[in-house]
């Protein structure tokens, strides 16, 4: 069983095509991954999917670093 | 072909929307298409299952946001998510402008654009998803040239082109064209009410002499929504005998 991390790390990579190994949990989407607007987006819909939760757009707005990303699903995910 | 490709039209129990309906079930899109009532419904989809068996009749009236996103997701459940959307639903109140009312505005701008877009924003994540879809709207003429008592509907009509180009631009890179159709003077419903006087200035003005038929838009839909149109969008094709020319 993968953790977290390693869970949200794999939706990063796969979304915006860069490799596993380039991602710190540091990472900003936007000005280290180079994602656009529309990435972060699609972002959101997968850790959605993958975590089978809703992620309000007031919220999702914050979700700028990987870190951020675990942060959201390790305080919302059903215990 | 259209095989396996799930379409939502609006607007679909007369006119323009039931030959867009009818022509993309005949190309082997399983097709949803809506009406305001359930009659109307009804009759759709026993229309629609003589050509292709897995269509749906829907009843949707565009402005209750609600009943948007009941649609969308009544089609997802029944046919899977949809790949291409038709915005057809449109109606008109028309009336000098000294005189209109904010109703009549309101009803036409709500109808004919704001309808479109949340329409369009309810089936974009599975659009994003695929990686693919086709938005094809109907405008009109009039939306370009103007016309004396439409000023609502000619409004809405031009707004549409602005709504059409943004969002081609917003979702190109997945995959997704966005476009207009626009026709001139189509024989249904809503051109009928025009008397004689009328209709012959109208037929003067178009070089190919005729009126346009219900049939005429959906073969320019059904082009927009074929593979062979994977590189045109943001476009406003005009089908309008030749009345106006730009």
């Amino acid at each position: 069983m993968s953790t977290i991390e390693e869970r949200v790390k794999k939706i990063v990579s796969e979304q915006l095509g860069v490799k596993l190994e380039d991602i710190q949990t540091s990472s900003s989407f936007v000005e280290d991954l180079g994602a656009d607007s529309l990435d972060t987006v699609e972002l959101v819909m997968a850790l959605e999917e993958e975590f089978e939760c809703e992620i309000p757009d007031e919220q999702a707005e914050k979700i700028t670093t990987v870190q951020q990303a675990i942060d959201y699903v390790n305080s919302h995910l059903p215990a | 072909m259209l095989k396996e490709q799930v379409v939502l039209v609006t607007g679909a129990s007369r006119g323009i929307g039931q030959a867009i309906a009818r022509e993309l079930a005949r190309q082997g899109a399983k097709v949803a298409a809506t009406a305001t009532t359930v009659q109307g419904a009804e009759q759709i989809e026993k229309d629609l299952h003589a050509i292709h068996p897995e269509c749906l009749g829907l009843v949707l009236d565009v402005r209750v946001p609600e009943a948007i996103l009941q649609t969308v997701d009544a089609v997802k459940q029944h046919l899977g998510p949809i790949s291409i959307l038709v915005n057809n639903a449109g109606v008109t109140r028309d009336m000098l402008a000294v005189r209109m009312r904010d109703e009549e505005w309101d009803t036409v701008l709500d109808t004919n654009l704001k309808a479109v877009f949340q329409l369009s924003r309810a089936v974009l994540r599975d659009m994003m998803k695929a990686r693919q879809g086709r938005i094809i709207n109907i405008g009109s003429v009039v939306g370009s040239t103007g016309n004396g008592g439409q000023a609502n509907y000619a409004a809405a009509k031009a707004g549409l082109v602005g709504l059409t180009k943004s969002l081609a631009r917003e979702l190109g890179s997945r995959g997704i064209t966005v476009n207009c159709v626009a026709p001139g003077f189509i024989d249904t419903d809503m051109t009928r009410g025009l008397d004689i006087v009328q209709q012959q200035a109208l037929l003067s003005s178009i070089p190919l002499g005729r009126l346009g038929q219900p049939e005429d838009i959906a073969q320019a839909v059904a082009y927009l929504a074929s593979p062979g149109a994977a590189y045109v969008t943001g476009a406003t094709l005009h089908v309008n005998g030749g009345m106006v020319m730009d």
